[in-house]
């Protein structure tokens, strides 16, 4: 750890510590006191030829990228070599599968970025942390889908199982390997660390709808009864957001 | 058989004047914000016409509601839960603001700004979506007053099945106004939508609302509803509904568009009915009996026999008795004057309506008739292919049968009164040729022209004591035991009613009265 500089100490420890403290802390904060807000917060109703194809085509292509992350980061490399999984085929199925995600998500953020800038209805909706959690997005985006495809899709490849994969698990075991992450290449740093960071924006913006995908619909009943409860009045200042007041100019 | 109670609606459509104060009403006390300037959970449409939003009956557009499979179950006319869950990330069923309307002001302060000497200013329209300069293209009541009749009435789904010849007849002969709320249905398709579970019934009333914590803006209600009485408020992304006025009607008071109703034509009162009965009732294979089978899951409130069980089933007994008194269910079930809206949508739903008699009136009327001589209305109701067929596309899935039969009592209760107090003879078999007995005309002539603020509104108030229920019960559990934990045991619940029906809980086991 000797030839570590502070700068690295505080973007592959601390940052990734602090993001994950917020990325708690915020969750438990808006979970409990903004409910009202908590939504998908869908802008189908002002333009829906753009959405019908960015959604589905972005949403689809994030699962396959998030599966992607869980085989190619949480499982340590020397588990496929266990079960016979060599490294050239390891990088041949990542490659293939990740290109093939990549570029959903490329064609569904262009879309839907595109339609957020460009359609007035849809700029309207836009807050200040959309805008953050966009920005955000696109760098993680662009600098995830140039090694995939560029570098093990098309170039030499990059076995990032043996520098960014050990640094990331080694977060959770408390013991994070600064110096492997630190000789990666550029563009998996900057990957890595804005992904750091949209966690910690993560329960300020509109991404917490991904924890409320309904999957219990599958199988509760159909028509919901509930009875009249006693509701005490909220605690001033821990109602969050309500109703906007009348006369709010548009 | 499991008794529930249901406030419900009836509307008098012959005397509905289209006057909107119950839309205005309505808008200003529940929908007066930015997000829901386009949401009227009242609304008032001129028919034929293609409503709000555009052509929002025909579900072959829209795939709202419920529908039967191949084996005749009942099932969600959008498909599976798997096949909507994949499509939440759009949702091909959902209306889009252009077909309500893109919702715009007026730049109201160039009146004011602009400089002196200028041409007179003008306040040009701006959208509230986007703040933006637009022209105005559509909004609600577009065609009010069958404006732009040959352009839009034709667009009207009810219109399917009649002949051309018909349709062209149709707008020439008469227009009438059907006022709109939710209709808190018995099997309501927007809370089976629901993915997230935020909306439900309410096990009380039976009132449908959204729980704006919980609703995360999956926007399946709003295309589920058949009614399209679900709306998206854009501004915080989350599904808002009428709400029968639910603070009101628990205060004993009538909604906010009944009590405001310059013709005065709504009836709000309490249903009792047969859960267990409702999923059955739904799934009626022809859609025809749609009507019959949700007469059937009502329950005669003076059966000395279903009192006893809703007693049992711990209905309040000032509710049984508000049921007794209930003008809904007299119009709904007793006379059998109400027929409901779209009974194929098979959501079974609340507000009914007293199909309009002044368009054959008025057809007799414009060929020369007495309209007040029922043999002639009579015969114009059988021969008439219109309204008698595009009520009955509104009202019975098409069967002009019940239709013909209320518009034929409706007559007998014009005819009927008007020779008793003109001292005139009342026709022999009068009544009996409408299935009913002096007395029961002469009841619903009560009803529908003289029935003062208390006989139209039969609300029971809620019984708030019962939500304490719980919390009364924790305090006994943790406060109120002496000994502490180890001796404690929770004591039997000691509910007792009284002599007013009202069930009081006594907080100690000694103190009951």
């Amino acid at each position: 750890m000797s030839n570590t500089s502070a700068w690295q100490i505080f973007v592959w420890v601390a940052l990734p510590y602090l993001a994950l403290g917020i990325f708690v802390v915020g969750h438990i904060w808006r979970w409990r006191y903004d409910q009202f807000g908590w939504t998908s917060r869908s802008t189908q109703l002002q333009e829906r030829r753009l959405l019908k194809w960015g959604s589905p085509i972005f949403h689809y292509g994030t699962f396959g990228a998030i599966a992607g992350h869980v085989i190619g980061v949480l499982i340590p490399e020397r588990w496929t070599r266990a079960i016979g999984i060599p490294e050239s085929v390891y990088r041949w199925f990542s490659a293939s599968a990740g290109t093939l995600a990549a570029v959903l998500i490329i064609a569904g953020v262009v879309i839907l970025a595109g339609r957020r800038l460009v359609v007035p209805r849809v700029r309207a909706t836009t807050s200040p942390v959309d805008y953050i959690t966009l920005v955000l997005l696109l760098v993680i985006i662009l600098t995830g889908v140039v090694p995939t495809i560029f570098v093990n899709l098309l170039g030499h490849g990059y076995d990032y199982r043996t520098t960014v994969a050990p640094w990331f698990r080694g977060l959770f075991s408390g013991s994070p390997d600064v110096t492997a992450i630190a000789s990666a290449p550029i563009v998996y740093q900057v990957h890595a660390a804005s992904a750091w960071l949209i966690w910690a924006i993560w329960p300020f913006s509109r991404l917490v709808h991904a924890w409320s995908a309904p999957l219990w619909y599958l199988w509760r009943p159909y028509i919901v009864y509930r009875s009249r409860e006693a509701t005490p009045p909220a605690e001033p200042g821990t109602s969050g957001r309500r109703w906007r007041k009348i006369g709010v100019p548009y | 058989m499991r008794i529930m109670a249901q406030v419900a609606m009836v509307m008098n459509l012959d005397k509905c004047i289209g006057c909107h104060t119950c839309t205005v009403t309505c808008k200003q006390v529940w929908t007066n914000r930015p997000g829901t300037e386009y949401v009227y959970f009242n609304n008032v449409e001129t028919k034929p016409g293609v409503g709000y939003p555009k052509r929002y009956e025909d579900q072959s557009q829209w795939h709202g509601g419920w529908t039967l499979d191949r084996k005749g179950r009942l099932q969600l006319k959008a498909g599976s839960r798997l096949r909507r869950l994949l499509s939440v990330f759009y949702n091909p069923d959902l209306p889009s603001i252009d077909d309500y309307g893109d919702p715009w002001t007026y730049d109201y302060q160039t009146l004011i700004n602009a400089p002196a000497g200028t041409r007179n200013p003008s306040a040009h329209s701006i959208s509230a979506l986007t703040g933006r300069d637009m022209d105005v293209k559509w909004g609600s009541n577009w065609d009010d007053d069958l404006a732009g009749g040959p352009d839009h009435a034709a667009g009207d789904p009810d219109l399917a099945g009649l002949s051309d010849q018909v349709k062209l007849a149709f707008e020439q002969v008469f227009m009438f106004y059907l006022p709109r709320i939710c209709e808190h249905c018995l099997n309501p398709s927007c809370v089976a939508f629901c993915p997230s579970g935020a909306m439900y019934k309410r096990e009380e009333d039976g009132i449908v609302l959204v729980d704006q914590d919980r609703c995360r803006g999956w926007r399946f209600c709003v295309s589920g509803c058949p009614y399209k009485k679900v709306y998206f408020n854009h501004r915080t992304g989350k599904a808002e509904k009428c709400t029968l006025c639910f603070p009101r009607i628990e205060a004993g008071q009538p909604t906010i568009c009944s009590e405001t109703c310059v013709g005065r034509l709504c009836y709000l009162g309490l249903v009792l009915y047969d859960a267990d009965k409702v999923l059955t009732a739904a799934a009626t294979p022809d859609p025809r009996d749609l009507y019959e089978a949700q007469l059937s899951v009502f329950l005669d409130p003076d059966d000395p026999g279903i009192q006893a069980e809703a007693t049992r089933q711990g209905i309040p007994a000032d509710w049984i008795d508000a049921a007794r008194r209930s003008p809904v269910h007299a119009l709904i079930a007793r006379h059998r004057v109400a027929l409901p809206l779209h009974p194929e949508y098979r959501t079974l739903p609340m507000v009914w309506y007293i199909p309009p008699l002044s368009p054959v009136t008025d057809i007799v009327h414009a060929a020369g008739y007495d309209d007040d001589t029922p043999d002639q209305i009579f015969a114009a109701i059988e021969a008439l292919r219109i309204p008698a067929e595009y009520l009955a596309n509104l009202f019975t899935a098409g069967d002009p049968g019940p239709v013909q039969r209320v518009l034929r009592t409706l007559t007998a209760v014009r005819a009927q009164m008007r020779a008793e107090q003109l001292g005139q003879d009342v026709p022999e078999r009068l009544a009996e040729s409408v299935g009913a007995t002096r007395t029961d005309l002469a009841d619903l002539y009560r009803l529908l022209a003289i029935a003062k603020y208390d006989e139209r509104y039969v609300i029971p108030p809620a019984h708030a004591e019962d939500a304490g229920r719980l919390m009364a019960q924790h305090e006994q559990l943790f406060c109120a035991q002496p000994g502490g934990p180890d001796s404690f045991h929770p004591p039997a619940a000691q509910e007792f009613r009284d002599d007013g029906g009202r069930l009081h809980l006594n907080l100690s086991p000694q103190g009951q009265s």
